[in-house]
């Protein structure tokens, strides 16, 4: 897997104490290739996690094009597209996540930094 | 697999043999479809997509799933399904009912069903993004399996899930040229909208072929309908095709057969009533002809109909008897009271009866279950009774075609049709057939005849092409062993029928009876007087007889009398003078 960026899970006790065991984040990007908007996307979404969700989530990238087989499962069509799996319910952001706002509301992330 | 290879094998003969025929024509992907490839003349364009819409229930989803499983089970092309609205479970299910083993196919890898899911909630745009997601999934689902056909199911609720229409459209000009690279044929199905022929316009990029199809209701009976509107580089039939969905798939029914060019028999079939076949030149109807019987209510149409399947059961021919107002067994039993027993042939199975309601589906469904039922029984005669309870309100014109294409198809498979027609009996009856009586060869007419307080039943041959036929309007009775037709008494006041004919019948018996008994006295009388003369001949003999021995022995007793009496004058010489005289006597007497 390519599963990257990943900050060990530790951290999230630290900073978990504030709200419930919810807050720690599961996203998944699904992008293909180094297309444009994939390149943006995965630019974005680092830039925003460090910046909410510093120390409390993981963040997996996956390339469609390297994996198409996983396409169905995940039920993409959009390309990129940034799923939520934890905390429930799953939540999906598609778009190269440009608009900060916007995916904040997405994926249910108060600012609270 | 093993049971697709032999059937791939003639078909593609057949390509071939086509293909060498129109050059130009387009390379086509077979359907399968009953009627469908007729229609485009040999099948969707290959490689091409095609665009399928009309409203909802039509059927578009099971023309897509159709062309899937058929390409898979016939024609050796795997195809992937992708369906935007129905899970694959329910799919799955839904078409099992049609025969379809989805699960069997998708387990071979002959099909491969994906389930797009696309939730509006749950779905936040955040910027720019494309399609491609749905494109490295239909692509790793097309390499999968080989696939060669391509059905989305419908796509169009791609707008209704995704936000922003302007990346959708510019996404699916890019995915119909991308199927096209891919060479796959495609069937793209959408929903119908409001005065384009999808309600987000992809006429505009899907444009090889665009096929629409209709569900219509009138006169609360529905049809179905499909047409195709247009087929880059081919020609296709234009008009609107009925079509039917059954436990079979679709059928479409590519109509009339134009040409008007059906094979003529010359042989006859008996009428099963002796009589009808000598006014009918004096051997019946033609083989493969149509023939009408129309009649007003209780005129005994049915009964001429059943006469007619017994005859033919009778030949051993097969015979199919659609009804519209009987059941089965009323239509049994009635017939058995005049002596028409029709359930032994049922049991034999060279009699098969069909009852539905006319209104149990549109004129269109009708006629598609009749080709059906037709093509797998395959009758040599065909009964349908009575006609005219397809018009309810005012489809005649509707029921007019249908009737035309349903005669044009019997006669083309050289399957005599027999059918009745009530009339009202208000109408004329020229007026109220006239929708049909062009294309009848054979037309009798069964009419009441009110006189002398009753009503009796007579028949006419209004019609009877190509043989020389009766012109006299015959009564007929039915009796318990069957329709007897009588001979017809003109008197003074025209024809004469029931008890009318029945006292001049009487009266014609006690003249000839008196006639023959007058002959009769006279041939006695001169037998004897001929007796009598014999007599008195015999009597004559006899007299004669009695002469004539009596004249013999008058004649033989005066000789005797001579020879005694030279016998005596001899002994008397004797006794006289002995010796002298003795030899003279003798002499004399010698």
């Amino acid at each position: 897997m390519k599963a990257n960026r990943a900050r060990p899970a530790q951290p999230k006790v630290t900073t978990a104490p504030r709200k419930a065991a919810s807050s720690h984040y599961i996203l998944k990007l699904y992008v293909a290739g180094q297309s444009p908007k994939s390149v943006n996307a995965i630019v974005n979404i680092k830039k925003l996690c460090e910046a909410n969700l510093q120390g409390r989530y993981v963040l997996e990238v996956i390339d469609l094009y390297q994996q198409p087989q996983l396409a169905q499962g995940a039920q993409i069509i959009a390309i990129p597209t940034l799923i939520r799996e934890l905390p429930s319910p799953l939540r999906r952001v598609i778009g190269d996540l440009s608009s900060t706002e916007r995916v904040l509301l997405g994926l249910d992330i108060r600012s609270e930094v | 697999m093993n049971k697709s290879k032999p059937k791939l094998k003639p078909l593609a003969k057949n390509k071939y043999r086509h293909e060498s025929h129109f050059r130009r024509q387009l390379p086509k992907s077979p359907t399968g479809i009953q009627g469908l490839d007729e229609i485009t003349g040999g099948g969707l364009p290959k490689g091409r997509p095609t665009l399928v819409c009309g409203g909802a229930g039509c059927g578009k989803t099971l023309l897509a799933m159709e062309f899937l499983v058929r390409g898979a089970t016939q024609f050796h092309e795997p195809g992937v399904f992708m369906a935007f609205e129905e899970t694959a479970k329910d799919l799955t299910e839904n078409v099992a009912s049609l025969g379809f083993d989805l699960k069997d196919l998708i387990a071979r890898k002959r099909i491969l069903l994906d389930f797009v899911h696309v939730e509006r909630s749950e779905i936040e745009e955040t910027g720019e993004y494309d399609l491609e997601g749905l494109f490295i999934r239909l692509g790793q689902a097309i390499d999968s399996i080989g696939a060669k056909r391509v059905a989305l199911d419908t796509i169009e609720s791609l707008f209704a899930g995704l936000p922003n229409p302007l990346i959708l459209r510019a996404e699916l000009r890019r995915l119909f040229r991308w199927l096209k690279d891919k060479g796959v044929t495609a069937i793209i199905t959408g929903e119908r909208g409001e005065g384009t022929l999808t309600r987000q316009g992809l006429e505009e990029y899907v444009s090889d072929c665009v096929i629409v199809l209709d569900h219509r209701v009138s006169e609360q009976t529905s049809s179905r309908r499909l047409r195709v509107v247009k087929y880059r580089g081919s020609t296709h039939g234009t008009n609107e095709y009925p079509f039917l969905i059954d436990d079979d798939g679709i059928s479409v029914l590519p109509v009339t057969s134009l040409a008007l060019q059906h094979i003529v028999s010359s042989e006859r079939v008996s009428t099963g009533v002796a009589r009808l076949d000598a006014m009918l030149g004096g051997k019946g109807y033609y083989r493969g002809s149509s023939v009408l019987i129309s009649g007003t209510a209780g005129t005994g149409k049915s009964s001429f109909a059943a006469h007619f399947a017994e005859a033919a059961c009778r030949r051993g021919e097969r015979v199919l008897y659609f009804s519209f107002e009987e059941s089965p067994g009323q239509i049994m039993r009635n017939m058995r009271s005049i002596g028409i027993h029709l359930q032994p042939w049922v049991n034999k199975g060279l009699l098969q009866f069909h009852s539905q309601r006319p209104s149990f589906a549109g004129l269109e469904a009708h006629l598609a279950m009749k080709h059906k039922v037709i093509n797998a029984f395959k009758p040599q005669a065909v009964i349908l009774d009575p006609l005219n309870s397809f018009v309810i309100g005012d489809n005649e014109i509707g029921v007019q075609s249908m009737l035309t294409r349903l005669l044009d198809f019997l006669k083309t498979k050289q399957i005599t049709g027999l059918y009745t027609n009530l009339l009202s009996s208000g109408t004329t009856r020229d007026q109220s057939d006239s929708t049909i009586s062009s294309l009848i060869d054979t037309w009798l007419l069964l009419r009441a005849i009110d006189s002398g307080g009753e009503r009796n039943r007579g028949l006419a041959v209004l019609k009877s092409r190509g043989m020389a036929h009766s012109n006299q309007i015959r009564e007929f009775l039915l009796t318990d062993h069957g329709a007897e037709l009588r001979d017809v008494y003109v008197g003074a006041s025209g024809v004469l029928t029931g008890s009318a004919r029945l006292t001049q019948e009487a009266q014609d018996q006690a003249v000839q009876m008196l006639q023959k008994q007058e002959i009769e006295r006279r041939q006695i009388e001169l037998k004897r007087a001929h007796q009598a003369l014999e007599a008195h001949i015999a009597a004559l003999h006899a007299e004669f007889e009695v002469k004539k021995t009596e004249s013999l022995r008058i004649t033989g007793q005066e000789q005797a009398q001579g020879a005694q009496l030279a016998l005596g004058r001899l002994e008397m010489g004797l006794s006289r003078e002995k010796d002298v005289t003795a030899k003279n006597p003798k002499r004399r007497a010698v």
